[in-house]
């Protein structure tokens, strides 16, 4: 029974002591504690943020640039495409060029061998016209020589014009 | 107390340093030459070793503070006694004045000890406030709260930012799982930080007086219904204090309950309201006594079976609850103060249909 009675001094001790141990640890001790680990957890939540904040800035940075490289890979392959094709255009034109000349060559060789056959053939014509007027006389010089041979021909060429 | 057991003349005040008594009982001390003392020192009385006796004299409060005890060699510390009475007035001596030079009780200005409790041989009421060992206890765990928790409080001011360092580092986690598994789980975020120092207190205090009872030598206060009493009457206030309309309400007039079941619903609502503290009071004092009076159970289990070789069996068991204990020590600490901030969370609480 005298483990249950509460003794009264120890009531009046009890309550004084946890009294000023109240008022001194939660002006000294409680308050501070408590206020620092407050601001220490604030100030590493705003650490933390800004962190996170930083990291999705640079995330967002690299993204940009990945997208300036590829659009200027882009820009460039577009260049060497267009470098190219004009590339390709001016061959291209330069050979067509360079064919209509050859062919308009060969033309102008043509027409001008064309030309020149032709008056060489003429000339060769002329000239063997020549020949054989020539070549004519002479037989006809020497046929000619005795009057009956005249004669025959004469009347030959004139058979052969009434009978025309 | 005169014709005390030779068994109990070499029990020392708690329970390690008992453990070390049942070891060297093993080596140095034999039963013989213990016998062979006894028949020396207390031939009149042979008294049994009494166990009950013991053990409640140890979780009983007393006016000196009594260590150990070893033949006539008796290792106490006076405490200081103050007693008022209406006839002498306020009086302030040493307890050591009870005690004659062969440590027996004798009277001191009137007043005499009897089981511990101060009484005036011509029957008048005393109020004893006297410094008992439980007192000295508590002043002595006051002291060391204030040290510690004062220092680490500068600490924080001087660098709030920094990690905590020292035995700084040791009690910040303990501060922060009141805080948040105790205080904004049971209080809620919009009220906690008004109790915190109160939680904190409780908390502290009731873990290190736990803790001071296990060292040997060391005082049962919290184990103590006058302590425990006082801790569950300032529970009491602030719990009702603070209780809002919500709880009120909820005590008098419970809503949604048929008009008829009030009659039964009040009544038991408000013996809850007194019986929430009485529960908090009753349940560190048993669970701290108890603690105790196992411990001491299983050391006196060799004084009783007068049988060294039980030292074998008891010392590993008195060990093993030792061990147990101290997770008692901060698991009632731990429970009073969440029963404390569930109240207080439950007499706070706004209303929210």
């Amino acid at each position: 029974m005298e483990l249950i009675t509460p003794d009264f001094g120890l009531i009046f001790w009890q309550i004084l002591v946890f009294g000023i141990l109240f008022f001194l640890l939660a002006k000294f001790a409680w308050k501070p504690i408590i206020q620092s680990l407050h601001e220490r957890e604030e100030s590493i939540d705003q650490a933390i943020k800004l962190s996170e904040e930083t990291k999705k800035e640079m995330a967002e940075l690299k993204a940009g640039n990945e997208q300036l490289l590829v659009s200027a890979r882009a820009e460039r392959d577009a260049l060497i495409k267009q470098a190219k094709e004009a590339a390709d255009a001016m061959i291209s034109q330069a050979k067509l060029d360079a064919q209509t000349a050859a062919n308009q060559e060969i033309e102008k060789a043509r027409v001008a061998f064309e030309q020149e056959k032709v008056a060489a053939v003429a000339s060769i014509r002329k000239e063997a016209a020549s020949l054989s007027l020539d070549l004519a006389e002479k037989v006809l010089k020497s046929q000619l020589k005795d009057k009956a041979a005249q004669e025959k021909l004469v009347s030959e060429w004139i058979a052969d014009v009434t009978l025309k | 107390m005169s014709g005390k057991s030779i068994f109990k003349k070499v029990y020392f005040s708690n329970i390690i340093l008992g453990l070390f008594i049942s070891l060297f009982s093993f080596t140095a001390w034999a039963n013989e030459p213990v016998a062979a003392e006894a028949t020396e020192h207390a031939p009149q009385q042979e008294e049994k070793f009494d166990a009950g006796k013991m053990i409640l004299h140890h979780i009983a409060d007393e006016h000196e503070w009594h260590f150990f005890t070893i033949g006539h060699f008796h290792a106490t510390v006076p405490l200081p006694c103050i007693v008022y009475t209406e006839s002498a007035g306020l009086q302030v001596f040493s307890s050591s004045n009870f005690k004659n030079e062969h440590h027996e009780e004798v009277p001191y200005q009137g007043l005499k000890l009897e089981h511990g409790k101060i009484h005036a041989e011509n029957g008048e009421q005393v109020y004893d406030i006297s410094i008992t060992k439980n007192v000295a206890s508590l002043l002595l765990s006051a002291v060391l709260l204030l040290s510690i928790f004062i220092g680490i409080g500068k600490t924080y001011k001087e660098n709030p930012h920094r990690a905590p360092k020292g035995i700084q580092s040791l009690f910040e986690p303990i501060i922060i799982f009141v805080r948040d598994e105790i205080a904004k789980n049971n209080i809620g975020e919009k009220h906690y930080r008004r109790f915190m120092p109160y939680l904190l207190t409780v908390f502290f205090f009731i873990w290190f007086n736990n803790m001071l009872g296990l060292i040997p030598g060391g005082a049962n206060v919290t184990g103590n219904i006058a302590v425990t009493a006082v801790l569950a009457i300032i529970a009491f206030f602030v719990t009702n204090l603070n209780g809002k309309a919500t709880y009120w309400t909820h005590v008098f007039a419970m809503p949604g309950v048929p008009k008829w079941m009030l009659l039964i619903m009040t009544p038991v609502e408000i013996v809850g309201v007194f019986m929430k503290p009485f529960s908090l009071m009753v349940r560190l004092f048993a669970n701290m006594t108890a603690g105790h009076i196992i411990l001491l159970s299983l050391v006196s289990l060799i004084f009783i079976f007068e049988n060294s070789a039980l030292g074998i069996a008891v010392v590993p068991f008195s060990l093993f609850m030792n061990v147990i204990e101290l997770i008692v020590a901060f698991i009632q600490a731990f429970i009073f103060t969440m029963l404390v901030s569930t109240y207080i969370g439950a007499a706070i609480e706004e209303h929210h249909h």
